[in-house]
């Protein structure tokens, strides 16, 4: 049987592992390659590396990251951060990342998801959406969540699928870093909708939120950081866990 | 020295560090010589089955391969292209299982993505899940030596003399797959 997945996320800042509340207050929590080793040796099934300060000259720094991080670990990954181009996605997959997520970019300019499903296949391709609940309807939210858009989450999530996404990475800003729960609405609306997973996002706080988002809604993966980099919950005990109550995941 | 066969099929990184990682050395080229020489062959891809057979055809190296004595690892579209026919662009493969690749039907999302359990002898391998990535399968057949199931029963692992084919990703498959990789690097044949 095809498991669920657990998937950790790195931020990244400056070379750092941090993770902000409510994508604001940045809290330092350690080198990510040291991270990454740890996740994957206690059986985390996929990383996700997020530069959150991406610019053009740390750009070298990312792909650095990238290089050294596919030497040392030996489950697949994910990058992201300002993506902006076909080029920058092919330099980060031959330096090992197995995919690349697009957020921002991929809404100022979709073709780029065809050009890297196009050349990498759909498989490399993650499309990262942050939504945020305004007045009455899910919207999508660019530049690390500081600006609104006019698109509807479901509309944008459908159209990245037929643009060649082979993946999308739904975080709901409203419940992002609150440790309430996952924001289980848009997931199952979004889910049903799509042929392609669906990766839930924002707000995990316990084992019971990632319990609940499995049996409530058809995702194919949960992520979460800082309750995985302060130790608040370990990924050995979530699967435990989760196994026990029937959603299953894998166990090494 | 252990070969990875360079061709236009993705990028060979995770597979070059996998190896290296194991404390093996190895080259990632297209020339037939090297090839030969090679104590192990590795054959990757993530790509296109019809524009890559095309490639093999081009640069020769589909009677190079067909040829081949030593050990031979084929995974994903490598594996995929070690079988007869392959339905992705319906094109002959190199025909060295004697099987086809097939699309998933669309009974659930496709391609399956993540972690998955084989079954070897009639036995799960609990707690051995690996790592696939793909929309194409090749059909149970007499040289399938795994299968795993998703949507329908599909070979996960096929062997026939010195040629090996997976169709998970060992290289991405944590200590298992290490484990898996480093029996074939381990091969004395």
């Amino acid at each position: 049987m095809l498991k669920k997945r657990i998937i950790p996320c790195l931020d990244i800042k400056d070379g750092r592992t941090v993770k902000g509340v409510n994508f604001e207050g940045l809290i330092d929590a350690g080198l990510p390659v040291e991270l990454a080793k740890r996740y994957a040796d206690e059986g985390a099934d996929e990383l996700v590396f997020l530069d959150i300060t991406a610019t053009i000259e740390k750009r070298k720094t990312l792909s650095d990251l990238v290089e050294l991080i596919s030497k040392e670990i030996n489950i697949p990954f994910t990058v992201g951060g300002g993506i902006n181009s076909l080029e920058e996605a092919a330099t980060l997959i031959q330096r090992g990342a197995d995919k690349v997520s697009l957020n921002s970019s991929a809404v100022i300019r979709p073709e780029l998801i065809q050009e890297i499903a196009s050349q990498f296949g759909s498989q490399c391709v993650v499309v990262a959406i942050d939504t945020k609940f305004v007045n009455g309807e899910w919207k999508v939210f660019v530049s690390g969540g500081r600006i609104e858009t006019d698109l509807k989450t479901i509309d944008w999530a459908k159209k990245v699928e037929v643009l060649g996404a082979g993946e999308i990475l739904l975080t709901s800003m409203n419940s992002d870093g609150t440790k309430n729960g996952f924001e289980k609405s848009i997931l199952k609306e979004i889910v049903q909708e799509l042929n392609i997973p669906v990766i839930a996002s924002g707000g995990a706080g316990s084992k019971e939120h990632f319990k609940e988002v499995f049996e409530e809604t058809n995702v194919s993966a949960a992520l979460a950081a800082s309750v995985f980099h302060f130790g608040e919950i370990s990924i050995p005990d979530l699967k435990k866990y989760l196994n026990e109550n029937k959603i299953y995941v894998r166990t090494t | 020295m252990i070969a990875i066969v360079k061709y236009n099929a993705g990028n060979v990184t995770s597979v070059k560090n996998a190896i290296e990682r194991l404390g093996f050395e190895c080259i990632v080229t297209d020339n037939s010589e090297e090839l030969q020489k090679a104590d192990k062959v590795i054959f990757p891809g993530v790509g296109e089955a019809s524009s890559a057979m095309a490639y093999l055809k081009e640069k020769g190296l589909d009677e190079v391969i067909k040829n081949l004595k030593q050990p031979f690892l084929g995974i994903c579209l490598g594996m995929q292209l070690m079988c007869d026919y392959s339905e992705e662009g319906n094109v002959e493969c190199l025909g060295i299982f004697k099987t086809k690749v097939k699309k998933f039907p669309p009974l659930d999302l496709v391609p399956q993505m993540g972690w998955n359990t084989i079954v070897q002898n009639g036995k799960e391998n609990e707690n051995e899940d690996v790592y696939f990535v793909h929309s194409y399968y090749a059909e149970v057949c007499e040289e399938t030596t795994a299968t795993c199931n998703y949507i329908l029963n599909f070979s996960a692992a096929l062997q026939k003399d010195n040629f090996y084919g997976v169709q998970f990703h060992p290289e991405k498959s944590g200590k298992i797959g290490e484990e898996i990789l480093n029996k074939f690097l381990m091969l004395n044949f």
